[in-house]
Formats: C-alpha cells, sequence, structure tokens
C-alpha cells in the first residue's frame, strides 16, 4: 500500500470544497449553540433551503445564479422565523424539537411528487451552476508533489474557502463587540440578560437568522459543487455531522468549526483510503471486512475518537480550558 | 504578634467602633430627607406616601392552592430604603418577580414613576429604571467579571447588530463604560476578579457581582433580593454604607433582608409580609414592637407547639 497517496488523498479531502462548506454551516451553527445557547438540531434544513432557493431561482425563474443564492439565503431568513417566532420565548427544547422536525419535513416536501414540477422530486435538480464553472480563473490543474487539485476543484476551493473565513471574520467581528456580550450573556443566564434591560428574543432570533443564513450559503455552495441536488443528501446525519465538527474543534471559539471540519474530513478520507488500501493489499482477512462496510467503519472509527476526545479534550481541539474548569450547568 | 500591631490594631477597632457611633448619632442628609418625608405617615398597611416611585394596587399571585402573594394597595416613597421583611415562604421574592415582569400575576395594577407598567415585559421595566437582583444569583459565569458589569450599561450603540461592525461607532462609548465599570468593581472590592470568569466566585461574590451589575443600569430604583446573604461581616458593613451612599444621591432602594440588626440600622420604612400579605408597614422602631409582626415571626413556632400532643 502506498502510504503517500493515501496520505495526499487524506489531505485533498481536509482542503476540499465540502470541508469548507461543512465548515462554513458548522459556524453557523456555532453562532447558535456556541455563543447563543440555541439547540439547533435542524441546520442540514437550512441547508436545504439554501441549496433549493438558488437551484429553482435559476432553473425556474431565470435568475442569475448569484440572485438565486440571495434567495437561499432569504429563504433562510424565513424558515429561521417561522421556526424562532414561536419557539425562542419558550424553553431551549422546544427549538431543539422544532428545528429537527421542521428539517425533516422539508426533506419530504422537497421530494414529494405534487413538488415535483419545481422540485425535481427524489431526482432533486441538475445542471445550473453553469454560470460559476464559466467564471474559472484556473486553466489548469495544480500539482504539490502527489497532491493534485482540478482546475474546477481549485475554483471551489477558492470561493468556498474565502466565502468560509469571511463567514469567520464576520463572527469575529460580531462577537467582539457589545453585541456578542450580549449573546453570550443570553447563553449564560436569559433572566439575568433580561433584568438588566436586553430583549433576549431579540438578540435569539438575530442569532438564529445569521446562522441559518450561514447554514444557506453552505447549503448554495453544496449545490453549486456537485451541480445536481436531491432531497435525500440533506438527512438528518448531516446536522450531526456539524455537531461533530463545531464540537471537535471547539464550540464558542471563532476558529473551532473550521479547524473541526479540517480534521474530520481529514480522519474521514484517511480512514477510507487506508481501509481500501489496506484491504486490497490483503492486511485485513477477507471474513472480516468487505468494501462495503468501509463508510460505516470509518464512521465508527470517527466517533470512536470523538468519544476519546471529550474524555481527554472535552473543550475540543482549540477550546477555552479556562472556560472548562468551570463546571457550566 | 508583636505588641506593636496589637496595638495598631486595637486602635483600628476603637476608630472603626467610633466612626459607627458617630454614624448612629448623626444620620446622613438622604435619611434625614426620607425621615421628614415619612413623617406623617401613619403606620397603618397599604397607607399612602406622599411621593411614591412605586404604587401596586391588588396583586395577587397563586401557586396552585398556595397564596404566594395578595397585595391590596402598596406604595414606596421615592429616595428612601424601604425593607421587605417576614418569614421564610411570605412571599417576598414573589412580590419581586411580580413588579418586575419576571412572573405574571394572577390580577393586579401596577405603576412606576407614574405610569402603569402592568404585564409589560422585564426587559422594558428594567430600562424604565426599575432593576432587581435576584436570590439566587444569576452570575455569567463564562464571562469576566468585568463583562459582567458592562452587560449592565444601557443605551449602549454596539449592542444592535450592524452598529456593532462599526467599531469606531462605539469604542468610545465601551471606553467610558469600561472605566465606570472598574470604579463599580473598586467600591466592590472585586478589582483583583477584574479578568476572572464569574463562574470561578464565591457565593458572596457573586452576590456584590450582581449587585454591581444592577448598578451598572443607573436605575431609579432598584430591588435587592437578600443582597448581603453569604457576604461576610465585614464587608456587609461597607455593602451597607454604599446602600445609604445610594440613598443619599436620590435612588431609591428596596431591599430583602432577614437580619433584624441589618434592617434596624439602614432602613427608613420596614414593609412586613407573611403569607403573602402586607400586614405591617411603618418606622423601623414601631415594627419592632407591632404585634402583628412578632406573631408572624413567632407563628409558626407557637402552632407548632399547639399540635404538639404531648
Ligand atoms: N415557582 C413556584 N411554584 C410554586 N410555588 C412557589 C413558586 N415560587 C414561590 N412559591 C411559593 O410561594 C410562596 C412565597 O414564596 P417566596 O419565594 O416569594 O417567599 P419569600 O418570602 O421570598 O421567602 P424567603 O425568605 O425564604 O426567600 C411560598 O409558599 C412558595 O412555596
Ligand atoms: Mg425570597
Amino acid at each position: 500500500m502506498d502510504i503517500l497517496a493515501v496520505l495526499s488523498v487524506a489531505i485533498r479531502g481536509a482542503l476540499g470544497p465540502e470541508a469548507a462548506i461543512y465548515a462554513l454551516a458548522a459556524i453557523g451553527l456555532n453562532m447558535h449553540f456556541g455563543y447563543t445557547g440555541l439547540l439547533n438540531f435542524g441546520q442540514v434544513g437550512f441547508m436545504l433551503v439554501g441549496a433549493y432557493g438558488t437551484a429553482i431561482s435559476v432553473l425556474s425563474f431565470g435568475f442569475p445564479l448569484w440572485a438565486g443564492v440571495l434567495v437561499g439565503m432569504a429563504c433562510a431568513v424565513v424558515l429561521a422565523l417561522i421556526l424562532g417566532v414561536p419557539t425562542l420565548r419558550l424553553r431551549g427544547d422546544y427549538l431543539a424539537i422544532a428545528t429537527i422536525a421542521a428539517a425533516e419535513v422539508l426533506r419530504y416536501v422537497y421530494r414529494s411528487s405534487f413538488a415535483e414540477p419545481v422540485t425535481g422530486g427524489v431526482y432533486g435538480l441538475v445542471q445550473f451552476a453553469g454560470s460559476f464553472y464559466e467564471l474559472n480563473p484556473f486553466s489548469g490543474p495544480l500539482e504539490l508533489g502527489p497532491l493534485r487539485f482540478g482546475d474546477r476543484a481549485l475554483w471551489l476551493m477558492t470561493v468556498a474557502w474565502g466565502i468560509t473565513l469571511l463567514a469567520a471574520v464576520l463572527v469575529w467581528l460580531l462577537i467582539h463587540s457589545p453585541w456578542g456580550r450580549v449573546l453570550r450573556a443570553v447563553r449564560e443566564d436569559e433572566e439575568a440578560a433580561r433584568s438588566l434591560g436586553k430583549n433576549v428574543f431579540a438578540y435569539k432570533m438575530q442569532a438564529l437568522v445569521l446562522g441559518g443564513v450561514l447554514g444557506a450559503l453552505a447549503g448554495a455552495l453544496l449545490a453549486i459543487n456537485s451541480q445536481a441536488i436531491t432531497p435525500d443528501a440533506f438527512i438528518p446525519i448531516i446536522t450531526f455531522y456539524l455537531w461533530t465538527i463545531m464540537i471537535l474543534g471547539g464550540a464558542s471559539r471563532v476558529l473551532g468549526p473550521i479547524i473541526g471540519s479540517i480534521v474530520f474530513w481529514f480522519l474521514l478520507t484517511f480512514l477510507d483510503a487506508f481501509l481500501r488500501g489496506a484491504m486490497s493489499a490483503g492486511w485485513i482477512p477477507g471474513g472480516l471486512l468487505v468494501p462495503s462496510d468501509i463508510g460505516a467503519v470509518r464512521f465508527a472509527a470517527v466517533g470512536l475518537g470523538l468519544m476519546l476526545l471529550m474524555m481527554f479534550r472535552p473543550a475540543g481541539l482549540i477550546g477555552n480550558r479556562k472556560e472548562l474548569r468551570l463546571d457550566v450547568r | 504578634m508583636s505588641d506593636d500591631t496589637h496595638a495598631e490594631i486595637v486602635a483600628q477597632r476603637e476608630a472603626v467602633v467610633e466612626q459607627e457611633r458617630a454614624h448612629e448619632a448623626e444620620p446622613s442628609a438622604g435619611a434625614r430627607r426620607a425621615a421628614q418625608a415619612l413623617a406623617g405617615v401613619a403606620n397603618t398597611p397599604g397607607v399612602a406616601k406622599p411621593d411614591p416611585i412605586l404604587v401596586a394596587d391588588d396583586m395577587a399571585r397563586h401557586f396552585g392552592g398556595v397564596r404566594a402573594v395578595e397585595v391590596e394597595h402598596l406604595e414606596v416613597q421615592r429616595g428612601t430604603i424601604t425593607a421587605l421583611i417576614g418569614p421564610n415562604g411570605a412571599g417576598k421574592s414573589t412580590f419581586f418577580n411580580l413588579i418586575t415582569g419576571f412572573d405574571r400575576p394572577d390580577s393586579g395594577r401596577w405603576a412606576f414613576e407614574g405610569r402603569d407598567i402592568t404585564g409589560r415585559p422585564p426587559h422594558r421595566i428594567a430600562r424604565a429604571g426599575m432593576v432587581r437582583t435576584f436570590q439566587l444569583t444569576k452570575a455569567l459565569t463564562r464571562l469576566t467579571s468585568l463583562e459582567n458589569l458592562m452587560l449592565g450599561a444601557t443605551g449602549q450603540r454596539g449592542e444592535g447588530m450592524l452598529a456593532s461592525l462599526l467599531r469606531p461607532s462605539w469604542a468610545a462609548q465601551e471606553a467610558q463604560i469600561t472605566s465606570r465599570a472598574e470604579e463599580l468593581l473598586d467600591r466592590f472590592n472585586l478589582t483583583h476578579m477584574r479578568d476572572e470568569f464569574a463562574g470561578t466566585m464565591s457565593g458572596g461574590q457573586r452576590k456584590l457581582l450582581e449587585m454591581a451589575r444592577a448598578l451598572m443600569v443607573q436605575p431609579q430604583m432598584i430591588l435587592l433580593d437578600e443582597p448581603m446573604a453569604g457576604v461576610n461581616p465585614a464587608l456587609t458593613q461597607s455593602l451597607l454604607g454604599h446602600i445609604e451612599a445610594l440613598r443619599d444621591e436620590g435612588m431609591t432602594i428596596v431591599l430583602v433582608e432577614h437580619d433584624m440588626d441589618v434592617i434596624m440600622s439602614i432602613s427608613d420604612w420596614v414593609v412586613c409580609f407573611a403569607q403573602g400579605q402586607v400586614i405591617a408597614e411603618g418606622r423601623p422602631d414601631d415594627i419592632r414592637k407591632d404585634s402583628a409582626v412578632i406573631d408572624a415571626y413567632l407563628g409558626t413556632h407557637r402552632a407548632l407547639h399547639e399540635e404538639d400532643p404531648s
């Protein structure tokens, strides 16, 4: 087995557009949970409306792609308001239930046959992002030793990582301001914030909208990345990858989701390539593992890694140890 | 310990005692003003005050079968220290919760500064100038002490989402708030905790932090729910000094307190709750002798004896 090849595959996974997209969606989730304490278990729902908002605007209404992305983000604002208005005055668990349910309901609505003329039903939508690739300034692949990125991937990586870093800067600015201070106060104790004259509901709503919009932007990028979307790409497990990424990197840290996503994708692609290599080299007895098991095994390994991390670095890879010494709640 | 330091400590103690005596002999300007204002007021429950900052009418709150609060009429005189006393479970904290909007009464109306604020949400009541602290402290654990205090400042331009991105628009105000917060930290002996998370503070320190934080709002009226509970006696003295100073500056203070010595030494007016009702109110000296108050405090005790079969 060529370990160098395995590593280069893993590095491509860690730096590829998916890692950036997941990091972006996790930054949104971090806005919700890390800074405001909102339990959003349906971030994938925001990604879904972002992706479909983009694709449908282009295909059905003939919008330019950039306008489609804006429509996708606007859809996230609407979704956040629908979710937030009835639940944000209640205890945190109501939002958790509402988000998890909404994400699934959305998926079923988008894949249903009555929506098929617009959403393409279970087959989804394809070929709506051609204009994005027409703008590609890269003309050839980039080769760094065994590492090779095609021009298409390079263009996507540039845009996706660029947007992700911009989002991180935006979050940094917001959090290191009086607005961010109120947000963190709401996370710690809503009643205390209220007693000091802060409109807690409004702040929670703003955080929900902002994090949701970042999720929708990630969804739009995901759609552009694959040029094809189906509702079943937006299953609940995506939300849980995002939670894993956020916790892995360190919740309530600006760079947490980015580090988390890079590590998550590195481990995932590394294990995948490694197991495949090991299997074809005959290191693993045939009866123990068949190639179709690899997908499950690598997630089990990531899960195990997360458990170990929680035991030894409960605040995440770049978590604040000082914060950890506090017994929160 | 050397004789020198011993003598020094004795001298210091004497100075403190002397100061206290002088203090007792000569009430502050605020205390005199309060006493004058309340001079003609009779000590009957629900009595009208000459210049009330808070007026509550027919407030009722029941929890299942428990009558937590049932206040027909209560007025709080502006610029005084009013103490709420009463046995455990008398409804003092519940009354605080009601008038600050943290709990909704079954019925009742109340007005602050002459404006009806019935049913307003807590943050709007706080902004109107009536701020409370909690009996069970609510320190914002993963914010530093300084951040806890800075949060209290009102009218912060940087608290708007879009404005927060324009640092120059709020940087000057932020610096001003920082220095005000630092002053208060100093006043409450918390300067050494400035950059520590509030979660690392002791129970007494949290009480102090919460009171300082409420003062950052610069309210006209502050409601303190057992501010001295768990604070060491030496600090209690200075805390009482601060509370009196606030009154002298014109702030209205309502505090719940169980320590009779504290109540007698600083309050201008005392309101006694029992089983949700105001059973007595008056000047501290009158309350001390009031038979209803004595009954309320000893009543449970007596009832126990009566039920005792032996
Ligand atoms: N959330 C609640 N649910 C049910 N009953 C409550 C609730 N809050 C208060 N009570 C009841 O209301 C009554 C008044 O309680 P409250 O906390 O106001 O008393 P208190 O005067 O502040 O007592 P303490 O001096 O012990 O703090 C008590 O009988 C209590 O059991
Ligand atoms: Mg109480």
